[in-house]
């Protein structure tokens, strides 16, 4: 049997050999040995040119907004020497994380990424202290630091971002009015400035240049690491309640009246008119004690959490996809659903906190010419106003936004806060014709009262609108001008607002 | 908790491998010539996946000490992975010696030097596995890297003969032959997509052969078919190829 098989495997490796033979003998054999050898060297001259031309770190760029998507010269880096290398040959650089800010905070002509200089340094059980490169991402910390007991003292409503970019743009959650910003639990960080040198900073050590850091857009150099305080929890639950308001004023009352609770956030449905103006739904929750939990299984296992379900988008939709009647459709469907009674219920971190990143690549649904977010906050003694203001002036338009999100806010430290007592209102627009004119439009409203955009959602607010909204803008630029030699950390956003620019 | 010993540690398919071992809960120990580059790895494996991750310094060329190195080692390892190497410049050592030595001494005679040892403590316990990471380049001399590929030629017949030594007494021996690997010595190289593995395969690969106990794979898999092809091209015309 045996021999059998190996006298065919034989004649199959014959065969093959044979019709590899013929077809090498085919291509080779009506011409002299001179013509070939002369046919093959031009080919290889023709392929080492091609690839004296092709610059393999050419690459095409967007956001999570899909928009801008622009050509760039883009790098990785895994030490420290190549990453300095790297800075010293370049003049119009920006450090980027996971691209998840919307518009071009995270581009410019040349954009180096942090995605592979993600290493874990040190972690404390005992104090909740975590030390880690900035390439690493908010969820490979959860995976890391929840089974030990401990918690980010602050969350974005993402957790697919890197440390660093949590740092440059001094991100916010659902607790910000709270336990305010990602920053202010950073206990140290070091940054790699324009010239290569390696800084350390701190609330204590050259406080300057870390409140200049934090929520500085990565314009002050390139965040290497930090060293993060975390939050002690008992579980990795949620206890939550949500409440349907009827309007925008219950739903503002709801805001104040949760105020002592530590997370808080509500969806509105931003095409409802008249009387109905601002309805929504408010989520409020605590971290979730031992004696909260509910079923045996939680109890067996309080830190331990089932793996959300993935889901994917996996095709970009077509531009018409999202309209008004569907965005209509959609809004009223999550509205009707809900009973008119708070609803308590004990949730997962991932269903609380990131309910977005189990649909992998969902900013698909707005098609090829992409979206972005307008994220604005006014004064919480304007805010009845101006909400209503701005909701009118959209329903008015039919600029339908798929998802419209309101929060109360706190003040918020740094030179280039986004945050103040008042409230923000984040909504998405596809991007089509008309809508940077009508966002104009919408800038003046917000400036007039007392408001400012979120700089890591932006993709289009003119330089007048950024200076004169943002309190502090010219002490910024007065430090980078210390920090950042030169300009050489700078984005194409950072040079449209008129910071570098 | 079992002890894997990875030589050359920091290399990508090194790396790959340190965290999938990590990610099955291996303890391990990483082996390199400057241990203080691997600080950084070894936290992060650490912290991850809640291993123990040793660190010592090993130089693959220093032949003298690897007796000592192997005597101090504590743990001692249950698991070995040989992946060191070193591609070389074959222009160089074809005019320049010291350069071919280089070559030949990373490749092979260094693996030699260190796995006898390895091997001969294995046999005496009458357990282990020894984990060598070769090459397709040794399966057939090619113009353009042969000194290469004549070393890891002659560190795969020296695997299949261990093996056989070791198959009495119970020691595993698994030849790993990688075809292109999209690595940081690969970086700026363009290789074809469809046949080039990322180190995470390679090591994704050797632990599912480890854990089947295989004696030989190629990754990615097609790799067997096309140097079986390779193998088989006629030498008068094979000698005629740019390859």
């Amino acid at each position: 049997m045996a021999k059998h098989g190996n006298r065919l495997k034989l004649l199959a490796m014959l065969l093959l050999g044979g019709f590899i033979g013929v077809i090498i003998t085919l291509l080779l054999a009506p011409r002299s040995g001179k013509e070939t050898r002369a046919q093959l060297k031009e080919k290889g001259l023709r392929l080492a040119r091609r690839q004296d031309n092709k610059n393999t770190h050419l690459k095409r760029v967007s956001n999570w907004g899909n928009y801008p998507e622009v050509q760039v010269e883009f790098y990785e880096f895994e030490d420290v020497e190549t990453l300095r290398r790297l800075l010293l040959q370049s003049d119009k650089v920006i450090p980027r994380g996971n691209g998840r800010c919307y518009g071009d905070s995270a581009l410019a002509p040349r954009v180096i990424s942090s995605l592979r200089y993600n290493k874990f340094l040190a972690f404390d059980k005992e104090k909740g202290i975590l030390r880690c490169q900035a390439g690493v991402l908010l969820s490979e910390i959860l995976e890391v630091v929840v089974p030990a007991g401990w918690f980010l003292s602050a969350t974005p409503g993402t957790k697919l971002i890197t440390v660093g970019g949590a740092i440059a743009s001094n991100v916010h959650g659902k607790s910000q009015h709270k336990t305010g910003n990602f920053c202010d639990y950073v206990l140290e960080l070091e940054l790699m400035l324009g010239d290569g040198a390696i800084v350390k900073c701190s609330p204590h050590e050259n406080a300057e240049l870390f409140w200049t850091t934090c929520g500085g857009m990565g314009l002050t150099g390139y965040i290497l690491n930090a060293t993060l305080q975390l939050r002690p929890v008992e579980t990795a639950y949620i206890r939550q309640e949500s409440i349907k308001a009827k309007n925008l004023d219950h739903l503002m009352d709801l805001f104040e009246e949760s105020e002592h609770w530590t997370y808080s956030v509500a969806w509105i449905d931003c095409l409802s008119k008249g009387k109905q103006m601002g309805r929504g739904k408010l989520w409020r929750g605590e971290h979730a004690t031992l004696a909260d939990l509910k079923t045996a299984a939680q109890r067996r296992n309080p830190l331990k959490i089932k793996p959300a379900l993935k889901l994917n988008i996996p095709i970009t939709f077509p531009d018409f996809a999202l309209n008004q009647w569907t965005v209509k459709l959609f809004n009223m469907l999550l509205y009707w659903k809900e009973p008119a009674r708070p609803v308590k219920s004990i949730v997962d971190y991932n269903k609380f906190f990131y309910p977005l990143d189990e649909i992998a690549n969902w900013n698909r649904i707005y098609g090829r010419r992409g979206f972005t977010q307008y994220q604005f906050i006014l004064p919480k003694e304007k805010s009845r106003a101006g909400l209503k203001h701005i909701l009118e002036k959209i329903a008015e338009k039919g600029m339908g936004s798929f998802l419209a999100v309101l929060k109360l806010y706190g003040e918020q430290k740094g030179y280039l806060p986004f945050a103040m007592d008042g409230y923000a209102l984040a909504l998405d627009f596809p991007i089509k014709p008309g809508l940077f004119e009508f966002l104009d439009e919408l800038d003046e409203i917000v400036l007039a009262y007392g408001g400012r955009l979120y700089l890591s959602k932006d993709v289009r607010m003119k330089q007048p609108m950024f200076m004169q909204s943002y309190p502090n803008v010219e002490h910024f630029i007065e430090n980078l001008k210390s920090f950042n030699h030169g300009a050489k950390f700078r984005s194409f956003q950072s040079d449209r607002v008129g910071i570098t620019g | 908790m079992k002890q894997l010993l990875i030589l050359g540690a920091t290399s990508d398919i090194a790396r790959a491998l340190a965290y999938k071992y990590a990610g099955q809960s291996y303890n391990l120990t990483l082996a390199a010539r400057n241990s203080d580059r691997l600080a950084e790895l070894a936290s992060d494996l650490e912290i991850r996946h809640q291993v123990k991750v040793e660190r010592v310094e090993f130089d693959a060329l220093d032949f003298g000490s690897h007796a000592a190195f192997y005597e101090r080692l504590s743990p001692k390892p249950d698991l070995v992975a040989c992946v060191f190497g070193y591609l070389g410049d074959q222009k160089k050592a074809q005019t320049d010696f010291e350069e071919a030595k280089k070559i030949i001494d990373s490749n092979y005679t260094g693996a030699v030097s260190i796995l006898n040892i390895i091997a001969n403590d294995f046999e005496r316990r009458k357990a282990g596995t020894i984990i060598g990471i070769s090459s397709v380049a040794g399966d057939r001399g090619r113009g353009s890297n042969y000194l290469y590929g004549s070393a890891k030629a002659a560190f795969s017949a020296y695997l299949s003969g261990l093996r056989n030594r070791l198959a009495k007494a119970n020691v595993h021996v698994l030849t790993v032959k990688p075809g292109f690997v999209r690595t940081k010595m690969t970086a700026n190289v363009p290789l074809p997509g469809p046949v080039t593995a990322k180190p995470e395969q390679v090591a994704n690969d050797v632990f599912k052969a480890d854990r089947a106990r295989k004696h030989q794979i190629y990754t990615l898999w097609m790799w067997q078919y096309l140097m079986l092809i390779i193998r088989l091209i006629p030498e008068p015309i094979f000698k005629r190829l740019n390859l």
